[in-house]
Formats: structure tokens, C-alpha cells, sequence
């Protein structure tokens, strides 16, 4: 400061000062306002769920197979067809997953081949889940338009069953659990390599028993996260052609099946207000179970923050 | 010196030879270690695969398409009714669909998103931080049927309540819904950006005397503009891709307007419309699916890289 400030710069800089401190308050209250309205939107999405479902919510509802009265129509068949579509979908997306990441991870030496690798990853994370659905109708279901074989219990095509649908999300989660099971390891602290090779371990050795132990907590969080991507996806099932209408349990890997978001999606395009109240139904037991597995992810996660140093 | 390739040095005099049994495990042992290395390879270049599988598929299934249909007609025309005569295949109306909803989306989710990504980073305490994050990303969890059904449940009627001529399936209501989904991906990769931001800028500010608002829109926005504006390409990316939400509540008639009241149709939302009906694989109707799918991986992968460029190419770089 040069100069002695007169009476009036101090008064015009108090009220200035003030008007910004006003702005402030103002901003404040709007960026918290804007941070609630997710969390009203949630609540509101919730509510509304409820307050179409609760009422058709019954024992009922999840034992019976769908129907074309609204009345007597269930979520049976939706439910188990999920559940052997993510059962098998973590059959085959883990080992390969898992594997991909341990290699750019622990194996591969950072060069070109590994940001390319890279590259292809986040890329194909952001490719829309409708693309894949189009990519498992011709690999999966019409295996390139193959006829008909079989050979050592593997029939061909897959035609749209529970192993195509499989399949195709298996594709669709890959880059989720590469990206998150890479962070797991990353985690890992050097110093536990080094020991286990300063003892004469091979890579695999020190990989399979010290890095993948260490690090499983956290690779199984991003799993529980990506398996439930694949209970909610719709489009992709849609593409291979998932059946809309399913009275049965699927039995085998070969059989057709439905899934519970398809059921939803067929109730809710329907024009009677029953079935709209059914599609919420099945929306609540969807929310659910992906809650579940939510919990299950977030208890992975401390257990595991709990044991890392 | 460790690692598979590492050799072991001859032992010394005095100490026990290595017998050919153990020469031959540790042989075994060698082998053993190449084939795992070569089968995690393998599971890495699934990569590689898919991608090639992708890009494949759509190109040899749209190719029959585009031998019947003329790539600019394709392109240009501002017509669209594959299934009914006469028949027309112009793109545009599609692809005004999506980016009216796009548009919409993001005229939503960007601004909100920003704020809230605000305030985690620079006015929240941690505590609150601490669980309002974690919820806002449960929005980004639920399933896009979910959000489709509360389209059509709860914000269609409540339009056509607050606004006269809304229709039962319009681009207003999948467009603010769709905005909803991508609100939490705007706001929690936002604040990560805003949180990268070290905290000396923020001091320097506040040296000077600056409120906390100046300190975050002048100093700490700015600053982490490049992984901002990232953030939002990638979200609207993703609204681009969206399908079910479009699919249920946006409509299915292909229509080139500006006007969110009325019935549209998006590119995915005309994919899975003809995925539901049963249509011949080889007939146009089939064909077009594919000719569609491959302009929509144009323009998400277009996206998707600029957000990656954006994110590299304009990032400060603060030690």
C-alpha cells in the first residue's frame, strides 16, 4: 500500500467487499442445491418405483412364470434366467479379466504394445452396450451364419441361449474388470514383490501367491461392480434376441432365456396399466438385488482398506 | 536380478551338487512359467479381438446395405421409413433424434453436474463429502430400464401436466432422464479434476484476498478445464449410446425437428426396434440396423477420443 486510503475508498471497499461475500453465500448455496438435486432425483426415482410396485409385490409375483393376465404373471423366469446369465458371465469374464490385467500389470514391459493396448481398452469401454449386443448376434448366436454342428457337447451356433447371452456380456464387462482389477494390483506394494523374489520365486510364483492374494479384495470389488453392470444391461440381450416370453427355467447352458431387465422393458411397452405396475415390480426386486451386490462391493472394499497398510 | 529369465549362477565348491532330478524340475519349472506368461498375453490380445471383432462386423453387415442404398443419400437424405413404401433411408432424421436428446441431456447434466462438482471439491466438508458422493454415484448403478420406466412412470406425466402438448412418448422426457444418468458421471470425474488441482492455487487466491467462489470459478475450474470438458464429452458420449431410456420414452417416429414435445426416434432406439420385430437376417430392414450402428460407433468413438486428446493435450502440468 502506496498511499493512505481516504474515508471513502475504505467505505467503497467494504461495500464491495460485502457484495462479494454476498456472491459467495449465493454460490454456495446454489452448488449445494445442485448436489441435492441428484440426491432428490435418487429419492423421487425410488419413491416412484415404489408407489407403482409395492402394491403388486407378492410371494406370488416371484414364483409365477409371465402371463397374459397381469393378475397371475411373475417374475420367475426373469430371475432365474439372470441368474444363469451372470453366474456364466462370471465364469468366463473373471479368468479372462483378471488375466489381461495381471499381464499389463505384472508381465508386459511398458512399451507400445502396452498403450495399445490401453488405448483399445478405454475405447471400448465407452462403446455404447448396443454395439456389443450387435457383435454377440453375429459371433455368438449365428456364429457367422455356421450350420448347424456339434462337436464334444459344444453345439454351434449358440442360437439365442444363455451361453450367447453370456458371452456377449462377458465382452461388454471386460474392460470394467481389466481397468479396476489393474488398480487392485497397483495397489500392491513393491516391497512384497521384491520379497518374494529375493526368496527365489518365479514371476508366476510371486504373482499367484503374494500379488493376486494381496490384491483380491480389491479385483473382487470390481467384479461384484461389473457382474451387476451386466444384471442391469437390456440392449445387448435385446440384440441377440433374449425371449420376451418364457414359461420355463433355463436347464442347460443351450436353452432360451429371459432376463429380468427384458421382462421389465416387455411390461413397461405394453398399454395396460397393470403391466406398468408390474414393470415397476420388477424393477424393485432388479434394485434390490443390485443393492445387495453394491453391499457386498462397498464390504469387500473396507475389508480390504482394513487390511492394506 | 530376479524374474523368469534369470539364470542361476553355477553353485559353489563345497556346497551340494544339483542333481538331474531337480535340474530337470527346474526345466519343467522354465516351461511351466513360459506358457502362463503366453496365456496371460492371450487373455490381454482378447482385446484386440473384440475390437477387431466390432469394427468387422458392422462393416461387413452394412456393406450389402450400401451396395442398395447410395452412401450420400445414406447421409443426407432427411427422410427415414425403411419400413414402409416408399421407402427412404435417410440418416439425418436418426441422428437429429439422438443429438436432440443429447443435447437436452446435456443442457441438463453439464451445468448441474459442474455445480455439484463444485461444491464436493471445494466447499464440503469432508464428512458430508464422504457419503454424498458414494450417493450421487448410485444413480450412475441404475439400470437404464429402471430409468426408462421412471420416464415413462413419473416425468412424462408430470410434463404433460406442467405443458400442454406433450406427447406420451417424447425427447423432452428421455432427454431430461437420460441427463439424470450422466449427472453423476459429470460431477464425480469433475471434482476428481477439481481435486487434482494442488492446493497452492487455491492459497495464492486466497492471499490476495479472493472469496471462495472466485477461488473456484477464476482459479481451480480453469485450471482443471482439460479433465472439465473431458468429463463432459465423455458424458455425452455416453447419451448418444444410450438406448433403453430412448427406446421407451422418446417414441418411434423418425422425425427431423427441434421441437422436445413431440414423438422421436433415435439411432438406437430404431436398432432395437427392428431387433424386436422379426425381421429376416439378408433383408434391407436387417441391413440398415447394422449401416445405423456403424454411424453411431462413428460418432461415440469420435467422442471418446476427443475426451482423451482433451484430456491430454490441454492438462497443466503442476509439480
Amino acid at each position: 500500500m502506496s498511499a493512505e486510503q481516504s474515508p471513502s475508498q475504505a467505505a467503497a471497499f467494504t461495500a464491495d467487499s460485502a457484495r462479494r461475500h454476498r456472491k459467495d453465500r449465493f454460490f454456495r448455496r446454489l452448488a449445494r442445491c445442485a448436489t441435492w438435486f441428484g440426491v432428490i432425483m435418487l429419492a423421487v426415482l425410488i419413491g416412484g418405483i415404489l408407489r407403482d410396485g409395492a402394491g403388486s409385490l407378492s410371494f406370488g409375483f416371484l414364483d409365477s412364470f409371465p402371463s397374459r393376465k397381469p393378475a397371475i404373471a411373475g417374475f420367475k423366469a426373469a430371475i432365474w434366467g439372470s441368474l444363469w446369465a451372470v453366474s456364466f458371465t462370471a465364469l468366463f469374464s473373471m479368468p479372462v479379466g483378471i488375466g489381461a490385467a495381471v499381464y499389463l500389470e505384472e508381465y508386459a514391459s511398458k512399451g507400445r504394445l502396452v498403450g495399445f493396448l490401453e488405448l483399445l481398452i478405454a475405447n471400448l469401454a465407452g462403446v455404447p452396450s448396443i454395439l456389443y449386443g450387435m457383435l454377440g448376434l453375429i459371433a455368438f448366436v449365428r456364429v457367422f451364419g455356421m450350420e448347424e454342428a456339434s462337436f464334444m457337447g459344444l453345439s454351434l451356433p449358440f442360437g439365442r441361449s444363455v451361453i450367447a447371452g453370456s458371452l456377449t456380456l462377458t465382452l461388454l464387462i471386460l474392460p470394467v474388470i481389466i481397468i479396476s482389477t489393474r488398480e487392485a494390483l497397483r495397489a500392491v506394494p513393491s516391497s512384497l514383490r521384491q520379497a518374494a523374489y529375493g526368496l527365489g520365486a518365479t514371476k508366476w510364483q510371486c504373482v499367484r501367491h503374494h500379488v493376486l492374494p494381496a490384491a483380491m479384495p480389491g479385483m473382487l470389488t470390481g467384479v461384484v461392480l461389473a457382474l451387476s453392470r451386466a444384471l442391469g444391461e437390456t440392449a445387448p440381450l435385446i440384440m441377440i434376441g433374449a425371449l420376451t416370453y418364457v414359461a420355463f427355467i433355463p436347464e442347460t447352458p443351450y436353452d432360451p432365456f429371459t432376463a429380468m431387465p427384458i421382462q421389465i422393458f416387455n411390461w413397461a411397452s405394453r398399454p395396460q396399466a397393470e403391466f406398468h405396475h408390474l414393470a415397476a415390480s420388477g424393477c424393485i426386486v432388479l434394485l434390490v438385488v443390485l443393492l445387495g451386490m453394491n453391499g457386498l462391493a462397498v464390504w469387500l472394499r473396507n475389508r480390504a482398506e482394513s487390511r492394506m497398510p | 536380478m530376479t524374474g523368469p529369465g534369470a539364470k542361476s549362477t553355477p553353485l559353489q565348491l563345497g556346497a551340494p551338487r544339483i542333481s538331474a532330478d531337480q535340474l530337470s524340475k527346474r526345466a519343467g519349472r522354465h516351461i511351466k512359467e513360459r506358457a502362463i506368461g503366453l496365456s496371460l498375453l492371450a487373455c490381454a490380445l482378447v482385446s484386440v479381438l473384440v475390437s477387431v471383432g466390432i469394427v468387422t462386423v458392422l462393416l461387413a453387415e452394412a456393406l450389402p446395405f450400401f451396395e442398395a442404398v447410395d452412401l450420400s443419400d445414406f447421409l443426407t437424405g432427411e427422410v427415414w421409413t425403411p419400413l414402409l413404401e416408399p421407402r427412404h433411408f435417410g440418416v439425418l432424421p436418426l441422428v437429429g433424434g439422438t443429438l436432440l436428446v443429447a443435447v437436452i441431456a446435456a443442457l441438463l447434466a453439464v451445468p448441474v453436474g459442474s455445480l455439484a462438482a463444485l461444491y464436493l471439491a471445494e466447499y464440503a466438508s469432508p464428512r458430508v463429502r464422504k457419503w454424498l458422493k458414494p450417493t450421487l454415484e448410485i444413480l450412475a448403478g441404475v439400470p437404464t430400464v429402471v430409468y426408462g420406466t421412471f420416464a415413462l412412470a413419473v416425468v412424462t406425466p408430470v410434463l404433460q401436466a406442467l405443458l400442454p402438448d406433450v406427447r406420451v412418448f417424447n425427447g423432452l422426457s428421455a432427454g431430461l432422464v437420460v441427463g439424470i444418468m450422466i449427472l453423476p458421471m459429470v460431477a464425480s470425474l469433475s471434482d476428481d479434476a477439481l481435486r487434482a488441482v494442488p492446493r497452492g492455487l487455491r492459497d495464492g487466491g486466497y492471499a490476495v484476498g479472493a472469496t471462495r467462489r472466485e477461488i473456484s470459478v477464476g482459479i481451480v475450474y480453469p485450471a482443471a478445464f482439460s479433465g472439465v470438458l473431458s468429463s463432459y464429452l465423455l458424458a455425452i458420449s455416453r447419451a448418444i449410446g444410450e438406448t433403453m431410456i430412448v427406446a421407451m420414452a422418446a417414441g418411434s417416429t423418425p422425425r427431423l425437428t427441434l421441437n422436445p414435445l413431440d414423438s422421436i426416434q433415435t439411432m438406437t432406439g430404431y436398432i432395437v426396434q427392428v431387433s424386436l420385430g422379426d425381421t429376416p437376417a439378408g433383408s434391407i430392414e436387417y441391413q440398415s440396423i447394422f449401416a445405423v450402428g456403424l454411424a453411431l460407433f462413428v460418432m461415440t468413438l469420435v467422442m471418446n477420443l476427443l475426451s482423451q486428446r482433451v484430456k491430454r493435450r490441454f492438462r497443466e502440468a503442476y509439480s
